[in-house]
């Protein structure tokens, strides 16, 4: 039962940080770069996609054996365009200020290769809990990263979060950070900052597995 | 049996599971997306009204009730009841004497990546534009977007100038982008630095529909009259 419940929460806990969806298997870039370059925008975007993941998981999972090979990408795109629809009238429905904000790209999470990604290589192949906490942890993972996007080119490119000013009149925005060369940028310090904690690790483990040795012999 | 029929024996999954497989899904998917359609349909069309009439009294702060109306080149204006899509609407605004205090006008044009549209209030007390409300844009995310939400932009607003002619078939001075910080006179728009084509594309759907509007509305100013 213990290692039951341990292995679970491995399968949310992976897509947040071993494997996340943006900084590890950089994934879905479109709306990575398009939609992150306010905090607020990332954040509903994140959370639509989330939604989006874990239902067509749960779908796909749930109609595994249903499905035959052959068909099984066209069926996907129908699972996952079905629910994009459904996240598009409900944003319109929940705000239309956040769907001025985000309709040209709600209906791109279609084409999120990470939603189509969980689907061919974790879904179709596990149980429907197991498929629920990928997606769940996947999603969590993409919102996360969007986030920590949205926040940095926000700051930086109208000196405000969430829409609140931070900082004095003097300061200059950096207009640069808004625009798409600003997603470039960012990605690039956030996938610096990810690979150097990864090989920092990776050394240190190896250090230690050294040590270790040295001691035994 | 014919060669299709054996191969189709041979191939590892029959042709039927494959149907099923996608009309069921599809189907499941069709009933889904139409069930949410209905559901969200009326909620989506209360917050359009309701974003829609914000957007009058926004324009027009001194109006406290608002009725619509549809113009004709032939009729006039006439006062309509309930939404019609397609044709060109005016909002007339009345404060709480029912008296005529304003119009609301909605426009659009090409801004830098879409089409802008806008509704602005037209005061006749002022013969001037007293606000602006972008309704759809898709301009750039923290650039071209400051058109709904820089203040000094918005400033520009308050009181811009759209009094008639000597001759009353045209503005007596066209609406004008100028630099930021260039403006001089009530008719001029001052635009942001760094949204120069949005700012613009704001001015120039302005000019063209209070040219075209401006002098039909004067010249038939009794057709809004007891419209309340």
């Amino acid at each position: 039962m213990a290692t039951a419940t341990k292995s679970s929460t491995d399968e949310f806990m992976k897509g947040l940080w071993k494997e996340n969806p943006v900084f590890v298997q950089v994934l879905g870039m479109c709306p990575v770069l398009a939609v992150s370059n306010t905090a607020l925008n990332a954040l509903a975007m994140g959370l639509a996609t989330l939604f989006v993941l874990v239902m067509s998981n749960i779908v796909v999972s749930s109609l595994r054996s249903f499905i035959p090979k052959e068909v099984r990408i066209a069926t996907y795109i129908l699972i996952i365009a079905t629910f994009v629809t459904v996240v598009d009238y409900a944003i319109q429905a929940i705000s239309l200020d956040l769907y001025k904000a985000l309709g040209a790209f709600i209906s791109l999470i279609v084409v999120n290769c990470l939603i189509l990604g969980r689907a061919e290589a974790f879904a179709s192949k596990n149980t429907v809990a197991r498929s629920a906490l990928d997606g769940l942890g996947m999603g969590t993972g993409f919102v996360v990263a969007l986030f920590c996007l949205g926040a940095v080119r926000e700051i930086m490119g109208s000196g405000s979060l969430f829409g609140v000013q931070l900082f004095h009149d003097a300061f200059q925005d950096w207009v640069v950070m808004v625009l798409p060369s600003g997603g470039f940028f960012t990605l690039a310090g956030w996938l610096l900052l990810f690979n150097w904690l990864k090989q920092r690790k990776a050394h240190r483990e190896d250090r230690a597995t050294l040590a270790l040795s040295k001691e035994v012999v | 049996m014919t060669g299709t029929e054996l191969e189709a024996q041979a191939a590892p999954t029959s042709a039927w599971h494959m149907y099923r497989a996608m009309v069921g899904v599809g189907l499941f998917c069709g009933l889904l997306i139409v069930t949410v359609f209905q559901a969200t349909l009326p909620i989506i069309e209360q917050n359009k009204a309701e974003a829609l009439q914000r957007a009058i009294f926004r324009v027009l702060p001194e109006a406290t009730a608002s009725s619509t109306f549809s113009y004709d080149e032939s009729k006039g204006f006439e006062l309509l009841e309930g939404r019609s899509d397609g044709q060109e609407l005016l909002y007339a605004g009345y404060d709480d004497d029912g008296a005529l205090v304003g119009l609301a006008i909605e426009a659009q044009g090409m801004g830098y990546q879409d089409v802008i549209a806008l509704i602005y209030g037209y005061s006749f007390s002022d013969d001037a534009i007293t606000g602006i409300q972008v309704l759809e844009s898709k301009e750039t995310p923290g650039l071209g977007d400051k058109i709904e939400s820089d203040p000094d932009f918005l400033e520009n607003f308050k009181r811009l100038d759209v009094s008639l002619g000597d001759h009353a078939s045209k503005l007596a001075n066209e609406i004008v982008p100028v630099k930021n910080g260039e403006k001089t006179h009530p008719w001029e728009i001052d635009g942001i630095t760094g949204a120069t084509i949005s700012s613009v594309a704001i001015a120039n759907i302005l000019n063209g529909s209070a040219q075209h509007w401006v002098p039909r509305i004067e010249s038939r100013l009794t057709d809004f009259q007891g419209g309340e």
